[in-house]
């Protein structure tokens, strides 16, 4: 994975897969470049025995094969970039997974395209789950709520009709990228 | 500046395009978005289709993901399939081939045969 963006379209789609109706994610830089994304979902949630081995390579959920990579390769990019990760889950409640990485740090992944991330997640779940981002750096505050969009819009519109969607392309663009960049590599 | 407000107007063109794409000729595109697809470059490609689709106002080709296949050296991997045919599957895809894909395949009927798994196998 490049980039923090990337990770986080991974996660994301734990949380789907788990069923949540709201997943939300919270990504603030503080004044001594601690960063900190929490993912947080209100999901199947996770059995204490599941929680205690998912951040293996060797545990999984799919069926396809025995491997997964998603939260173990996120551990590895936040220990090396001198932070951690860390879940917390509720079976029948949710999960909540929080990762920090020190942006001082030479390993610290660049944060890439979060509009993007945010883009992909909606239009390829157009119906449920809502979306909710916020953000915070030292260039300001950032927020945006798909259920906002979604009553605007009426709740007959799937959120990939076509005008719908370059709608939230910008929209996203605009809110986000001021603070947050947005630059890809 | 983009408002909630634009909303409104998006609504009343929208619907009046759901109702004229209810019929049996939807196009389905689908990218693997799992965690291979994405560390490979799916994101980018996905979002290539929505602008291709878009600007090209196909009404009837709808994009959605799906997960790890099994074939993650083939990433990012998207399967494009019209009404009555075949599927078709791509192989790493780049966002520079989805114009060709989309123009070719989904608006001519002829898949791009060089980019499909049956070149690469």
């Amino acid at each position: 994975m490049r980039d923090l963006s990337l990770h986080l379209l991974d996660l994301a789609q734990n949380s789907i897969t788990a069923g949540a109706s709201l997943v939300s994610v919270r990504i603030a830089v503080d004044g001594n470049g601690m960063l900190e994304m929490t993912l947080k979902d209100d999901g199947k949630g996770m059995s204490p025995e599941l929680l205690k081995q998912v951040t293996s390579p060797f545990a999984t959920t799919r069926t396809t094969r025995k491997v997964g990579l998603g939260i173990p390769m996120m551990a590895e990019n936040a220990e090396k970039a001198g932070g951690a990760l860390k879940i917390e889950s509720t079976v029948g409640r949710g999960t909540e997974l929080t990762v920090t990485m020190d942006t001082a740090n030479i390993d610290c992944l660049p944060l890439g395209d979060l509009a993007g991330t945010l883009l992909s997640l909606i239009l390829t779940n157009p119906l449920s789950p809502d979306f909710l981002f916020e953000g915070k750096t030292k260039n300001g505050e950032c927020s945006f709520d798909t259920r906002e969009v979604r009553s605007a819009l009426g709740g007959d519109i799937a959120l990939n009709e076509p005008e719908v969607a370059a709608w939230l392309k910008e929209a996203l663009e605009e809110e986000i990228n001021p603070i947050f960049g947005g630059v890809t590599i | 500046m983009k408002t909630l407000a634009d909303l409104e107007a998006i609504r009343a063109k929208t619907l009046e395009n759901i109702n004229m794409r209810k019929d049996d000729n939807a196009v389905r595109v689908v990218v693997g978005m799992a965690t291979c697809g994405i560390a490979a470059g799916a994101r980018p490609v996905m979002l290539a289709f929505m602008e291709e689709i878009q600007k090209r106002e196909l009404k009837h080709v709808t994009v959605s993901q799906t997960g790890c296949i099994g074939m993650c050296r083939y990433e990012p991997m998207v399967d494009v399939i019209m009404p009555g045919q075949e599927k078709v599957t791509y192989i790493k895809v780049k966002p520079e081939m989805v114009p060709r894909i989309v123009a070719e395949h989904i608006v001519n009927g002829r898949p791009v045969e060089e980019y499909t798994i049956g070149a690469a196998e």
